[in-house]
């Protein structure tokens, strides 16, 4: 299984992916099955990340100070990494901003 | 009495196109006038909040900044004018919000907002704007709204995106904190001075702050609480996500909240961020020996004695075009956050040297130090 996902990064994030803010990419699914956003961050970093994966990922999940968001609603509220993905969604990395 | 009746009617004609509003009318504008705002930084962003906060009739407002107005503010900080740069940025800026409107008490605080005045500072206003520019001001800012209960308009701009929010607002509101439990690594954290930032950016995002606040204290609207507003000012983009609510067991603002009255004055927010109250860069880097290292003088010296050397500079070419030295090549080494202070060009001797080129050298501290200490004309940036 594999999901056509839509995967945004912004916030100063998108230089540490070829300077690009948005891909469409085909997930493939993980170790369950389904496609989650574990998958899709995986995919990030393995296949659009170009340099300093410290920059996008601490331990198993995003680095202190990224939100992600999936159809436009904080992962808090969707599940996490555990988020199920289909066909046409989107995946937002925002990394916080604190210039002012 | 008398005076009372022309000082009234001078308020209704000042703000009589705010009065004239259906949604906001003169209950509005007499609390909005009896409400006092305290504006925590009066840079890119918090010259539109306060200069927006003050015309609209805001009763007393508070600046809080402990910088000097510089050269290389004035294209986005619109509050400080030419002949301000080398003063205080508070003052400059509370000069200009009276000059704009009278009527209103200004309170300048030429001091940093630090652990131990921030909630003091904080309590003394119904309504907090965060237009600081670092971490370790941003974690401090919202713990002390979240004790003090004191709705945060939290708005944020570097290169060309923006971020708004409001936190610690009613029941559910979420701090920053609850967004962000664990404080980004300094060097995830751009600045304006490395990554620029372009002047209108901050200007649409502390305006925005200004309503924000405008809408808390006065009732009206919606506020951005439990949303974020996210800004791409190249695509012409501004759009709204939905965020958490108050996180149960939040360090700062649940009801297990271990950050209170009495611990915050001595939490230890420069570690806990592992930078500095101020947008400062993260420390040099000492990835070299001293022998593979040259100062710049000694580099201007070997350049006027006409030894054979080439000089490689390793900065982003928007910079190489500021300036370089004379005669140098420009390789940038395109690595996430581009600094100038010679962090690069020590990471591009290593690589040089464990490549074979053993005759590598780097220059102590960058363009940044070849400005103070070799060639007093080359731009500062």
């Amino acid at each position: 299984m594999a999901a056509r996902v839509k995967i945004e990064l912004s916030g100063g994030l998108e230089i540490i992916f070829g300077n690009a803010k948005e891909y469409t990419a085909q997930v493939p699914s993980g170790a369950s099955g389904k496609v989650t956003v574990l998958d899709v961050m995986l995919y990030a970093r393995d296949h659009l990340l170009t340099e300093r994966p410290e920059l996008f990922m601490k331990g198993n999940s995003v680095r202190p100070g990224i939100l992600v968001l999936v159809n436009d609603v904080d992962w808090e509220l969707t599940g996490e990494l555990q988020t199920e993905v289909a066909d046409g969604d989107s995946v937002v990395f925002i990394s916080t901003l604190h210039g002012g | 009495m008398l005076s009372e009746v022309v000082r009234l009617r001078a308020e209704i004609e000042r703000y009589s196109r705010q009065i004239v509003l259906p949604a906001f009318g003169v209950e509005a504008q007499a609390k909005l006038c009896g409400a006092a705002v305290l504006v925590v930084g009066a840079g890119g962003l918090g010259s539109p909040a306060a200069l927006y906060l003050a015309a609209a009739g805001v009763g007393r407002l508070g600046i809080v900044d402990c910088d000097a107005v510089e050269r290389s503010n004035l294209h986005r900080q619109v509050i400080h004018s030419e002949a301000a740069v080398g003063g205080h940025k508070a003052l400059s800026a509370a000069a200009a919000c009276r000059a704009v409107n009278s009527s209103i008490q200004v309170e300048a605080h030429c001091c940093r907002l630090a652990p131990g005045n921030a909630l003091e500072l904080v309590r003394g206003y119904d309504a907090v704007v965060d237009a600081s520019d670092n971490a370790f001001t941003r974690y401090l800012l919202s713990d002390a709204c979240a004790v003090a209960r004191r709705p945060l308009m939290s708005g944020a701009a570097l290169g060309t995106d923006g971020h708004l929010t409001v936190y610690c607002l009613g029941d559910d509101g979420p701090c920053h904190r609850c967004l962000f439990p664990e404080a980004p690594r300094p060097e995830a954290c751009g600045r304006c001075s490395d990554a620029g930032v372009l002047g209108p950016v901050p200007g649409i995002i502390g305006t925005l702050q200004a309503m924000e606040a405008v809408k808390v204290v006065t009732g009206v609207g919606r506020p951005l609480s439990r949303r974020l507003l996210m800004l791409d000012a190249l695509q012409g983009r501004m759009h709204t996500v939905k965020l958490r609510a108050k996180m149960v067991g939040c360090v700062a603002c649940s009801a297990a909240a271990t950050i209170t009255s009495a611990s915050l004055a001595s939490y230890d927010y420069a570690a806990f961020t592992g930078a500095q109250p101020n947008d400062a860069a993260p420390p040099q880097l000492h990835l070299l020996r001293d022998a593979e290292r040259l100062s710049p003088a000694a580099l201007r010296e070997r350049l006027e004695d006409g030894e054979e050397a080439v000089v490689v500079d390793v900065r982003p070419r928007n910079q190489f075009d500021i300036a370089h030295i004379p005669g140098s090549l420009s390789c940038p080494y395109d690595v996430g956050r581009p600094d100038q202070r010679g962090n690069d060009s020590q990471r591009v001797v290593a690589l040089l040297r464990e490549n074979g080129i053993g005759c590598a050298m780097d220059m102590v501290g960058g363009l940044q130090a070849w400005a103070a200490l070799a060639d007093p004309s080359f731009p500062a940036y």
